[in-house]
């Protein structure tokens, strides 16, 4: 069991009144086995991802692995030439990540600091577009994108959801907008910034923590993002880490030890990230709850 | 889906305190051009497409060649398809799990997490606990349904788990068995949305002010009393929000379900979004595809409509606004 983040043990503070009781030590027994359950299906993965195929059929999903065997991993990573998967969702992402963030704080000054008449209806027409089932878009937008030659293209998936996460990021950012002090802004005016500067040279700078918020979501929504990709992206060359995963389900290939194998290597990336911007993430949990 | 774990800031309510404080008496012509983009992009991605779905559900139409109009023959048809039926029969089934009991278990959880264990042992222990709720959500939802997929194999850790244990007698096909398919993809859904609700009600605890545990724990009140009476209503607006946002997540939910099931066996887990999938794109019937969709989106913003007023009613009962 390797992923196993074993809670640290109590700290030996001297017993005061708060850290009195044996019921504390039911709880932290209760909810600490709980968690210890989320992680099992990962510490399976891990088990039976470094066994040989005929160590599996032979000893099953629950013996220790008899040698380190990497060939699944590299078979997996060979035969979905993941490096072009990565790269794919990478770009993807990190498009949308930007480009999204950009529209959104173009149409959220509009909204929030512009005030423009009708806001209410078109932040709510925002927040629908974010909440439509992705279905009711999908054979449209297939067919336009083959009419335009963008099929199996990754900008026809960038530009999809560069709307549909700015469809989100307009209705935060118009929030956020619609409380920014107005000294801020007239102070501006009066020394004779025009909208344009104001834009960047007074909200920017004071937005930027939601920014870097936003940019983080967008990464990981669009990272994990299935149908679209799945039916945009049909070849080798364009796409992403999920995708590539799930079309090799089913595969002759895919043997027990080579479906851990590549779902290891596919989470892989997604942890990295998490790990990396985890103050960020926890950071845009609380943002929506104290305004 | 990945909108699963978005977060919804109230700006609603923020947008309507301010409408009509200031009337401007500047002209606001000139900020309607940094809307251009956006709105330009809104109609070709979102509004078009939703519209021609629209249309394209009263017709018939194989994808080539041009649609046939027929009315309403595919929402008439709808009416009697018992695919669609078991496929809103399971979204039922997917809001228990993705909705009902992780909110249930994660306010337990967060409330035991934050009140007991944050306070009566190091925040950290408190952190590390949280981040192993919270784990299967940064993963991509479709490895989630291949790990998962396999586990609940024939010859997955399942079966091996029950095999060592001396109770391989309960080995089973999970996911083939039309009678254990739906309740085994329901276990993996609470699984997934698990850590949701938990952090969210984590960081709402965080606001609250810890005299009000402190002046009720030397009152006397008892766990559970603190719990009913400090901690629920505290965090209701996050409630609300964690339920709004896993409602349309369960109402849409399609990785998954492609990845463990395709909707078999015999539709046991059929679903809305990848019945539409299916009919596109496998069937090649798109008129009644776009019926499904349309179905399906139509009840969201109703869901999505009733969640927010409900809100509203709430708060301002509370005299919140």
């Amino acid at each position: 069991m390797a992923i196993t983040l074993t809670p640290p043990r109590p700290g030996r503070r001297p017993a005061d009144r708060r850290h009195r009781g044996a019921g504390r030590w039911i709880v932290l027994l209760l909810v600490g086995a709980a968690a210890l359950a989320m992680l099992v299906p990962f510490a399976f993965m891990l088990l039976n991802a470094f066994k040989s195929p005929g160590d599996y059929s032979t000893n099953g999903p629950m013996s220790w692995p008899g040698e380190f065997y990497t060939t699944g991993l590299r078979t997996y990573w060979e035969q979905v030439d993941f490096p072009v998967k990565l790269w794919n969702s990478i770009l993807i992402s990190g498009s949308v990540a930007v480009l999204a963030v950009v529209v959104s704080l173009l149409s959220a000054y509009a909204l929030g600091i512009g005030r423009i008449r009708g806001r209410l209806w078109i932040i709510g027409l925002f927040l629908l577009a974010n909440m439509l089932p992705q279905e009711a878009l999908i054979y449209p937008l297939y067919h336009f994108a083959k009419e335009a030659g963008l099929y199996n293209t990754r900008l026809a998936v960038i530009i999809i959801f560069t709307v549909i996460q700015a469809a989100f990021g307009t209705y935060l950012l118009a929030s956020v907008l619609g409380t920014f002090p107005r000294t801020l802004l007239e102070a501006a005016a009066l020394d004779g910034a025009g909208r344009w500067r104001i834009l960047w040279r007074v909200v920017l700078p004071n937005v930027r923590p939601t920014i870097s918020v936003l940019l983080v979501f967008f990464f990981i929504w669009t990272w994990n993002e299935f149908l679209i990709p799945l039916v945009m992206l049909i070849d080798n060359q364009t796409q992403t880490v999920p995708v590539a995963l799930a079309s090799l389900q089913g595969d002759r290939l895919m043997d027990a030890p080579t479906t851990n194998a590549g779902a290891l290597i596919s989470l892989l990336p997604a942890i990295l990230f998490f790990l990396i911007f985890q103050r960020t993430l926890s950071r845009g949990i609380t943002a929506g709850a104290d305004k | 889906m990945a909108s699963l774990d978005r977060v919804v800031a109230p700006a609603t309510t923020a947008a309507k305190t301010s409408a009509g404080r200031r009337r401007r008496s500047r002209s606001d012509a000139g900020y309607w051009l940094y809307l251009l983009p956006g709105a330009v992009l809104f109609l070709l991605v979102i509004g078009g497409p939703l519209l021609y779905t629209g249309y394209l559900s009263l017709t018939k139409w194989s994808g080539v060649g041009d649609p046939t109009f027929i009315g309403l023959d595919n929402y008439r048809e709808l009416l009697t398809d018992d695919v669609f039926w078991t496929s809103f029969k399971n979204t039922v089934a997917m809001i228990i799990a993705m909705v009902v009991l992780p909110t249930l278990l994660g306010l337990v959880l967060a409330a035991a997490l934050f009140d007991t264990i944050g306070r009566r042992f190091r925040p950290r222990t408190a952190a590390a606990l949280r981040a192993a709720f919270y784990l299967p959500q940064v993963l991509p939802v479709v490895v989630a349904g291949i790990v998962w997929g396999w586990i609940l194999r024939p010859d997955g850790a399942l079966n091996g788990l029950l095999d060592a244990v001396g109770l391989g007698a309960l080995g089973h096909d999970w996911l083939g068995d039309p009678n254990t398919a739906l309740p085994a993809v329901m276990a993996v859904m609470i699984w997934v949305q698990l850590g949701y609700p938990v952090v969210v009600f984590m960081a709402a605890l965080e606001r609250v002010n810890p005299e009000l545990y402190e002046a009720a724990e030397i009152d006397g009140a008892g766990w559970f009393r603190r719990f009913r009476a400090i901690t629920l209503p505290q965090i209701r607006p996050e409630t609300f929000v964690v339920g709004l946002t896993c409602t349309i997540a369960a109402m849409k939910v399609f990785g998954p379900i492609f990845a463990l099931t395709r909707g078999g066996p015999e539709n046991a887990t059929n679903v809305p979004s990848y019945f539409a999938y299916y009919t596109f794109f496998k069937r090649l019937q798109v008129g009644y595809g776009s019926a499904i969709s349309m179905v399906l989106t139509l009840i969201i913003v109703v869901v999505a409509v009733l969640f927010i007023r409900a809100q509203n009613r709430a708060e301002r009962r509370d005299g919140v606004l």
